[in-house]
């Protein structure tokens, strides 16, 4: 088995927020305690609410903010502090594609000029290569260099997502951090795109971050999936597994909610309780108040990330309690 | 609120070490201060004794704080016209400048503040227009040419009113009529665009179809929510204000403390010059204070929240 | 004081989000029919630059600048007399004479060639004054943008001290203190309204910074100076020149103020405001002297700050 492309050993941040003026200083714990591998050319798939910290933690592994313990490696190397020139240079293999794409790219400038500013950056190829290599990318992409004389405020969202993509994959990135990437277009283009991020995958050997709350689209381009509550992960394993046999209560909630092909709607979990509040977060396993199936050891005692089978890790006292107590 | 309190004095007082500092930076920076200070006649012993009793051999610093000091208790140095303390020579002359920008100012309050508001209550009407108009001529004209336009009208051309001196109360009609004329029409287009923004404000709307009288959502609604920004602009006002005595009193010769200052620069009389500089930035500090409390009272928001702005 | 957030130049491109891949994937027209940036539509590229119906009173403050700017290039060319040419014999005339158009000063010298001779030295000052204060302006609140921290508090209180001082007292200490030349006139009024330009470039590069293009940018591996130099500098362009339009009128009257008490721009050289000093003495005998340079600098500042209000409205309806 190949090493890891990207390590991540325990990371952890949190945010210093101020209730009010004079209210106290609380700790958010926006990501607490996540590791994870991706091997080369897999896709894995981060899944969460509003308040999972799966963004901060797309940041993290991408090196774009420092986290406040545990590490991150790339291609066995740790990654380089943000902002220095080492960080600069990495930013030639890793990449990341937002979930807003007018707003990443720059209004003023056609958008041929941004998918080639990369090139220029880290001073790749001749002025003519790169030009030729900015029209080998619009076709990767399925756009015209007609597209590419525009101004991204004269093309669809969808296109923009795709200039998006193109600019990321211009310096032959081998890993690839999407942030919502289709959550802000329509459902038709979504399918487009996510379909055009698969080929591309194919075609150039990406490694993928995928992070998304739609687990339609995640169930489409991952290999792995990572399930996140509240800042760390609750349940981890190959996709189609997962989406098959759900062990973690929330992951069942979630899979329940999502309509899939060839599934009768049957059992719908609707969980009770409130939304996840990253600055309130509950004693124990921080599901709790909300699982259906909690009992009293859930309150007290943080559920540590353990396999179960071959290809599965969950947090969870009933799934491994229950796996422990088997054993025994 | 106490919050906002210590951190808008903190604010003041970090202003006043600011112009400090930049007066004595300025001041080392410009040559030999003996010399400045006690002129280049004086004779070599005394500039010796001067710098031995000032310190000025010490480290930097140390003169720094000293300068602080001297600041503190007041000894700001002598005129080299008339070699009388500065200080009191400034202070001398204040009551005539207090005489023009007073005045001035409630006149510009008085007039600017209610054009303003009948402005934008009847927005597009003659007087509408002749306020606005008028407004940008108080931003476009200066000072001084106001003032000798007032002065060819009516002074010379029609004999009035006395061009310059300070003899009588009819002196006092020209200077003051320019220092107030400008600030007003500034005002009355600020006043006009604060009230226009808070009568489109949708709760204005409310207020009117909930069938409140028109006269008393003005007054309830719309004018204390104007007052807010119209306060701020006031504070600055001060320092146009400050900034035009000079001129007028120049064009009028009127003995004031903006005079003083434009003689004393072309003397190059650097005692003068940093006293005044020292009053102008304490008036400005106190100003602000005023204009922050008042800002801190009149806004709610700010009163509950303790925050600042 | 407020630190008035200002947003991003939103009025220029609206969102097109129309779902559809054809190549008339067309935005609606914005509201502003004047852009800074053309949009290419379809292959068949129309480039619109779309000049606005300007109204009449902004059309004729154009012109009058481009006059002016003409002047100012050609003074020595135009004027009929030298600016310090002598005419003893011609002292104190009307204007309407058919030697001297606008009449003589004191000393015979002609009113007119010291107008235009006085033009060309207000409007070097006041251009070369509003290019450094906004240079100076914006880089510091892009240092401040980009350092945060401890820079930031340090730019912040300059720009707060500078903003609750009177210039007019500040530059006449340093004039005082400095004496008086050119170069020093200039620098010193170089100092007049960076804080705006500060408080603009800051406010604009933290929002650009925080989300969009910046950020994109930065993580594709781009130096902070191609960001700010390369992106956001072009992106907020429109709203410094505003503010430049807005300052430069300034610089006019606060130059002026100072010739006038003598203290700015000193003789030989002329300004405008040096001839209203001048020709105050003369109110009553030969008011023109004062009339002609008065006039200039009132109509001129008018014709900038239309510009600057028209433009305003057109480039960023959301500034005040």
């Amino acid at each position: 088995m190949s090493a890891p492309l990207v390590e991540v050993s325990a990371i952890a941040r949190s945010y210093a927020m101020r209730s009010g003026m004079f209210g106290r200083a609380t700790a958010v714990h926006a990501v607490d305690g996540v590791s994870l591998t991706i091997a080369k050319g897999e896709t894995l798939g981060l899944v969460g609410e509003s308040g999972s910290g799966k963004s901060t933690t797309g940041r993290i592994v991408l090196g774009l903010e420092p986290p406040d313990s545990g590490e991150v490696r790339f291609d066995g190397k740790p990654m380089a502090a943000p902002a220095t020139a080492a960080w600069r240079a990495q930013r030639a293999r890793m990449q990341m594609i937002f979930q807003d794409p007018l707003g990443a790219l720059d209004r003023r400038l056609p958008v041929a000029a941004q998918i080639r500013e990369p090139l220029d950056i880290h001073d790749l190829g001749t002025p003519a290569e790169r030009e030729d290599r900015v029209r080998e990318l619009l076709r990767a992409v399925e756009l015209t260099p007609a597209h590419g004389a525009r101004y991204p405020g004269a093309l669809s969202g969808g296109q923009r997502q795709r200039i998006v993509l193109a600019r990321a994959l211009a310096t032959k990135p081998d890993f690839l951090v999407c942030d919502e990437p289709v959550s802000a277009l329509d459902v038709s283009i979504q399918a487009q795109v996510v379909n055009l991020l698969v080929d591309l995958q194919a075609q150039l050997s990406l490694t993928l971050l995928f992070i998304s709350h739609d687990l339609r689209v995640v169930r489409q381009i991952s290999t792995i999936v990572a399930v996140m509550y509240l800042g760390r992960i609750v349940e981890i394993g190959s996709a189609d597994d997962l989406f098959a046999r759900p062990e973690h209560p929330y992951t069942q909630a979630l899979v329940s909610a999502s309509p899939a092909p060839g599934r009768r709607s049957a059992g719908r979990i609707v969980l009770a309780g409130d939304p996840p509040n990253p600055a309130a977060r509950p004693q124990g396993c921080a599901f709790h108040p909300r699982c259906p199936r909690a009992i009293g050891r859930c309150a007290s005692e943080v559920p540590v990330l353990s396999a179960v089978g071959s290809n599965r890790q969950v947090a969870c006292h009933l799934v491994t309690g229950a796996e422990t107590r088997d054993a025994a | 609120m106490g919050r906002y309190v210590a951190i808008r004095i903190g604010r003041a007082a970090l202003t006043i070490v600011l112009v400090v500092t930049f007066a004595f930076v300025v001041l080392r920076l410009s040559g030999d201060p003996a010399l400045m200070i006690l002129g280049p006649e004086a004779p070599p012993e005394v500039l010796a004794a001067f710098r031995k009793a000032w310190g000025l051999d010490d480290p930097i610093w140390f003169q720094y704080l000293d300068y602080f000091g001297a600041i503190a208790k007041g000894e700001l140095g002598r005129s080299m016209r008339d070699g009388r303390p500065a200080i009191e020579l400034v202070l001398e002359r204040i009551p005539a400048t207090l005489a023009l920008t007073l005045p001035a100012f409630a006149f510009k309050v008085a007039l600017g503040i209610p054009a303003g508001i009948y402005a934008a209550l009847h927005r597009g009407s003659g007087i509408d227009r002749a306020v606005m108009m008028t407004a940008v001529a108080g931003f476009t004209v200066p000072s001084f040419v106001l003032a000798l336009v007032l002065v060819l009208v009516f002074a010379v051309q029609l004999g009035w009113l006395p061009s310059g001196g300070q003899e009588g109360w009819r002196h006092a009609i020209l200077p003051i009529a320019t220092l107030g004329l400008g600030g007003a029409a500034v005002l009355a287009r600020f006043t006009r665009s604060a009230m226009l923004e808070v009568l489109g404000q949708p709760y204005i709307r409310t207020a009117s179809a909930k069938g409140v009288p028109w006269r008393k959502v003005v007054t309830s609604h719309a004018l204390p929510n104007a007052a807010i920004p119209t306060v701020t602009i006031l504070g600055f006002m001060v320092g146009t204000l400050i900034a035009g005595a000079v001129v007028v009193e120049s064009v009028f010769a009127w003995p004031g403390v903006g005079r003083l200052l434009v003689v004393a620069v072309a003397n190059r009389d650097l005692a003068v010059v940093q006293c005044i500089l020292l009053l102008v930035a304490m008036t400005m500090v106190t100003s602000n204070l005023i204009v922050d409390f008042l800002y801190g009272f009149l806004d709610p928001r700010l009163r509950a929240k303790g925050a600042h702005a | 004081m407020t630190d008035a957030t200002l947003k991003d130049t939103e009025a220029f491109s609206s969102e097109v989000d129309t779902g559809s891949r054809e190549e008339n994937a067309s935005k609606p027209e914005s509201r502003a029919p004047f852009r800074f940036h053309q949009n290419g539509k379809g292959s068949s590229v129309r480039r619109r630059i779309g000049l606005p119906a300007i109204p009449v009173s902004v059309a004729l403050a154009i012109i009058w600048i481009i006059a002016m700017l003409v002047i100012a290039a050609f003074a020595e060319k135009i004027a009929p007399y030298g600016f310090t040419q002598l005419d003893l014999r011609n002292r104190l005339a009307a204007p309407g004479n058919a030697a001297h158009w606008l009449g003589t000063d004191e000393l015979g010298r002609d009113v007119l060639s010291r107008l235009l001779a006085s033009i060309r030295i207000s409007l070097l000052i006041a251009f070369g004054a509003t290019a450094i204060s906004a240079v100076v302006g914006t880089t510091l609140g892009f240092l401040a943008a980009h350092f945060r921290g401890a820079v930031e508090q340090l730019v912040l209180m300059l720009t707060d001290f500078q903003a609750s001082m009177p210039f007019l007292i500040m530059a006449l200490a340093v004039l005082a203190f400095f004496g008086n030349s050119l170069p020093l006139l200039i620098g010193l009024m170089g100092l007049f309204g960076w804080e705006r330009y500060a408080r603009i470039a800051r406010g604009l590069a933290i929002s650009a910074n925080a989300q969009g293009y910046a950020a994109a940018v930065r993580q594709l591996g781009a130096t902070p100076s191609r960001i700010y130099l390369r992106h956001i500098l072009p992106n907020i362009a429109s709203t410094l020149i505003v503010s430049t339009t807005l300052v430069f009128p300034e610089v006019i009257l606060m130059e002026s103020g100072l010739s006038f008490l003598g203290l700015g721009v000193q003789p030989p050289m002329t300004s405008l405001g040096n001839m209203v000093g001048y020709g105050r003495e003369y109110l009553t005998r030969a008011p023109w002297i004062m009339l002609a340079p008065a006039t200039t600098i009132v109509v001129t500042t008018l014709a900038v700050s239309m510009i600057g209000d028209w433009l305003r409205d057109r480039l960023d309806p959301t500034l005040q």
